[in-house]
Formats: C-alpha cells, structure tokens, sequence
C-alpha cells in the first residue's frame, strides 16, 4: 500500500483546548479514506490542517509533522501557496466564487499564471466534462455561478477545485447540503476520481462511509480510536469505542 | 352567552386592536418622509410660481435683498465637500476594514470595536471645534506651502473634518460585510493556489461589492446632510468654490445660517424651504441609487 499522507505525532490546541492528540495515522494513495467520529471530534479540524488552513487562525497552536510524499509540510520552506494547490478543498456547502461559471473554473489556472484563452477554455470544458456539468451549463458559461442549483453548485466547485491539478481531494461533509440525487452524483464521482487522486472525506453519514470507503479513520473526542481497510474497521471493529459507535449508541 | 363566548371575542377584538395599532405605526412610519416631502414642497411652492425651478438651481445669484435666490453656489459646495470626504474617507475606512476583519488578531478588533463606537457616537459640534483648532490651520499651512495665501477655512478642511467623521459609520458598516462573508470562501481560494492578498483582492472584495457600494452611498447620504461641523469650518462665502483651499457654503449651513432670521424679505423663507427640499432630494437621490446599484449588482453575480 502507497501512503499519500503520513502524519506523525499530530497536536493542535485552540487556546487551551487540546483539539487534536497525538494523531498517528497513514492515508494510502489513490484510495478514498474517510473519516468518521461524533459531531465535535476533530474530524474537520484534521482535514484543515493537513492543508494548512489551521494557519489562518492565530489561536492554534499545532505540533507534530503531516508528511506529503517525502515532505512535512508543517515545518517546510516551500510557498504555503504551492502546497495548498496540491489539494483540492470541498467544503460542506458550496461556495462558488463571486464570478461566472467558467470564471470559476478558470480562476485556479488564471492565477497560476495560464492567460491562453484558447486553452484556458479548453481546461474548463474538460474539467466541467469530468463532473458531468458541461450540458448543463454549456450554454451559460458567463453566468454567474450563485444562479446554479445547489447540487450544481457543488459538482463546479469539485471541477473548480480538480482545475489546479492537485493529487490530493480533501472533502467535508460534501454532500451534507445536497439533494439525494445530487449526493449519489458527488459519490458516484468519488468513486471514479479515485483512480487518479488520493481522496480523504469527512462524513458523518455511516451509509456513506459504507457505500464508498476503502479506508476508514475512526476518530473520538480529537484522538484516533482506530484506522484501517473499510471492511475491517466495519465489519470487525476491534475497539469498544468504534462498536458503540456502529451500532449508533452515540453519534 | 356564556364565558368562553365572551373570552374568545374579547380575545379576537383585542388581537384585531392590536393589529390595528401595528399598522396604524408602520403608516406613520412611511408616510413620515412622505409627509416631509410635501411639507416642505408646499412651503417652497411660492417661490417656484414666480421663479423657475432650473433658474433657481442653476443660477449663481443670491442676494435675497433684491429677490435673487441662486442655490447653485450652495449645491456644488455640499458636492464638492461630499467628494472629497468620501474620497478621503472609503480608502481609509477600507483598508482598517480588510485589515481588521482578515489579518488582525481577534483581540485587535474587540479592542477597536467599541472605539470606533465611540468615534461615531461623538457630537459634531466636537468635531467642528477640533477642525477649527487642528484642521483649519493645519489646511492654511499646507496651502501656504503651495503658494496660496488663505485663511483655511475651506471645502478642503471641510472634506477633511467630514471625512473623519463619517469614517466609523462606514467602517463599522464595512467590519460587518466583511466578516458576514463566510471564511470557507478564503478557505478555497487559499486552496486554489491563491495568496492571502489576491483572495482579498478577486474574491473578499468582489463579494463585497455590494455591500461597499452600500456603505458609500449612506456614508454620502449622512456627509451631505451634516450640518454643525462643517458649518464651523467651510468658511461660508457664497461663490462658487474655485479650488479646495477656497470656502464653501454648503447647503445645511445655508438654512441654519439664516432661517429664522431676514423672514420679512418676501420669497426668502420660500427660497430657504426649497433649499431643504433640494437636500432632500438629493440626500435621497444617493441613497436610492446606492440601493439600485445593489440591485443590479446582485442580478449580475
């Protein structure tokens, strides 16, 4: 098994609050991980921080090392801005930029540095293609993006955020505000994506957990409880804890 | 008839009063500008019948002794003052606002908060007596440095005392759009390869548009009709300002100037109404389109 993600003796503190403890854990490549827990266990915070957002808030304080590749990019020279773009972010609503659609899509290319019209709409046909947006909207491109169903809205911030080419798809909770139709689209679309990408999502919906996860991190009042191949973690779970928390005792 | 009869058309007559009464303040409440409006139209109605409204707008004669009532010198002083506070102004409150809601710590702004508070809730008149000690000579000094011999009251320390004052009430209207816009929009344009200050620049802002364009129009809306400070230091001589070290005399200061005073003079109390009348307008004026421009931005994005 390729591990994508490595981290090392993870700690962060808001203030005083020990938010994360002491997070050991491999996430494998090109496989989808997603990390289930209680409301309130870290989950979002770990997703944040293994892109560094965790930085734009001046009360954390975090320790330990997130190896990307060979790369621990809490204590790198690299520019913040390279690493971030190596992972695309879904957040749990979409959040369209204030532009048009192909704006959106194009905005990630723009700024690093490709001006091309021809390729950039080259780009952002194929991208919308690849989340099986482009017939809906293909005749609106100059749009704005606010006008697009939410379902869309969300599929465009996936293409906007697969437009930089990153290797790494960091989603939470991406379909919480989703219609069912709309989350069988976004998970259908994982399930493909993960041949070309490492994908960790943030969920807690147990059904989806089930239906797309090859790995799972169980996480609990901001440690790690266990972590393994789906069908291990949820068939055999081997602590107290993740069984309580199967068999829906807490949430 | 028994009790719960009589409860239950107590209860409804009450309920209806009530409704009643809500509606009867709403109405208050909107025709309250309405009711001013014409008020002051129907004051002003007399000098219209025997001077036309473009002859009076336009005109730059006012020597109400031989019945000329020229607004247009007071028109273009309350402009020019207006411009140059907001130009002064929008920068700067912009700026403390990005700064404030993006880089600063969270301790930064709860500290400056109530400060700016404070600054918004200050009388003018203080305002007004600090531009005569600080801003007007310290405009005569810049003035004389270019060349120009002037006293320093001017629309130039009038745009300046303005502008200071209208800084925390667009400021405080900024901190809140700013931080109304959620930090997951930050979060992934940070996550497109974006740096802290193009996210600022290509998205915080362009959402924010609306809400800056808002907070200008009511910040020229409350800089036109301010009164006491300005009046203090624009120097009040009726002439066309010809360059920003030159006086001024705005449109408030015209009325609180003279209303009460010279009313036997036939037309001038009309001529005074129409001056208020025409603040109105325009005061309304920017604060409609402020309102339209949001319309359309919103249409748009």
């Amino acid at each position: 098994m390729n591990t994508a993600i490595r981290i090392r003796n993870l700690n962060l503190y808001i203030h005083n609050h020990h938010i994360l403890k002491n997070i050991n854990v491999e996430i494998p490549a090109n496989k989808l991980t997603v990390i289930i827990g209680p409301s309130g266990c870290g989950k979002t915070t770990l997703l944040k921080a293994l892109n560094r957002l965790t930085d734009l808030s001046p009360d954390i304080d975090i320790s330990g090392q997130i190896f990307i590749g060979e790369e621990d990019i809490l204590h790198t020279n690299r520019d913040i801005t390279e690493i971030r773009k190596q992972m695309g972010l879904l957040a749990q609503r979409p959040f369209p930029l204030p532009m048009s659609i192909f704006k959106n899509v194009a905005f990630g290319l723009k700024i690093g540095g490709r001006r091309n019209k021809n390729i950039l709409a080259k780009r952002v046909e194929y991208y919308l293609k690849e989340v099986n947006l482009w017939d809906e909207v293909k005749d609106r491109l100059h749009q704005p993006a606010s006008r697009l169903s939410i379902g869309q809205q969300q599929r465009l911030c996936l293409a906007r955020g697969l437009a930089v080419d990153p290797k790494i798809i960091l989603a939470d909770e991406p379909t919480s505000a989703l219609d069912p139709i709309s989350t069988q689209a976004i998970e259908q679309k994982f399930a493909e994506l993960k041949k070309n990408y490492t994908i960790v999502m943030v969920t807690h919906i147990l059904r989806q957990a089930r239906q797309i996860a090859d790995y799972i991190i169980f996480m609990h009042m901001g440690e790690v409880v266990e972590h393994g191949p789906a069908e291990q973690v949820l068939n055999n779970p081997k602590e107290e804890k993740t069984k309580m928390y199967l068999q829906g005792v807490f949430y | 008839m028994n009790l719960k009869v009589l409860i239950k058309i107590f209860r409804k007559t009450r309920d209806y009063l009530t409704q009643g009464w809500m509606i009867a303040g709403l109405a208050i409440v909107i025709l309250l500008p309405f009711a001013i409006g014409a008020g002051l139209y129907i004051k002003s109605h007399n000098i219209l019948v025997q001077h036309s409204f473009w002859d009076l707008v336009g005109s730059t004669d006012w020597k109400p002794l031989s019945g000329k009532f020229g607004l247009y010198p007071f028109i273009l002083s309350s402009l020019w003052i207006t411009l140059i506070a907001i130009l002064i102004a929008l920068p700067i409150a912009l700026l403390s606002a990005i700064h404030l809601t993006t880089y600063a710590k969270p301790w930064v702004l709860r500290w400056v908060h109530p400060l700016i508070d404070i600054l918004a809730g200050l009388p003018s008149v203080i305002y007004g007596i600090w531009g005569v000690i600080a801003v007007v000579p310290f405009v005569q000094q810049i003035a004389e440095f270019m060349g120009y011999k002037v006293s320093g009251y001017s629309i130039l320390a009038a745009g300046i005392v303005l502008a200071i004052m209208i800084i925390p009430f667009i400021l405080n209207i900024l901190i809140e759009i700013f931080r109304s816009i959620p930090i997951e929009l930050t979060e992934v344009t940070l996550s497109l390869g974006a740096t802290r200050w193009q996210t600022i620049k290509k998205v915080i802002l362009r959402k924010a548009l609306p809400g800056i364009i808002s907070a200008t129009g009511l910040g020229i809306s409350r800089a036109f009709g301010e009164t006491i400070a300005v009046l203090m230091v624009a120097g009040n001589v009726v002439k066309i300002p010809s360059g920003i070290f030159q006086p001024g005399y705005p449109l408030p200061a015209l009325l609180i100037n003279n209303y009460g005073e010279m009313l036997s003079i036939p037309l001038y109390d009309s001529a005074l109404m129409l001056a208020a009348f025409m603040l109105m307008l325009i005061v309304l004026f920017f604060n409609v389109l402020g309102r339209y421009t949001i319309v359309r931005f919103e249409k748009r994005m």
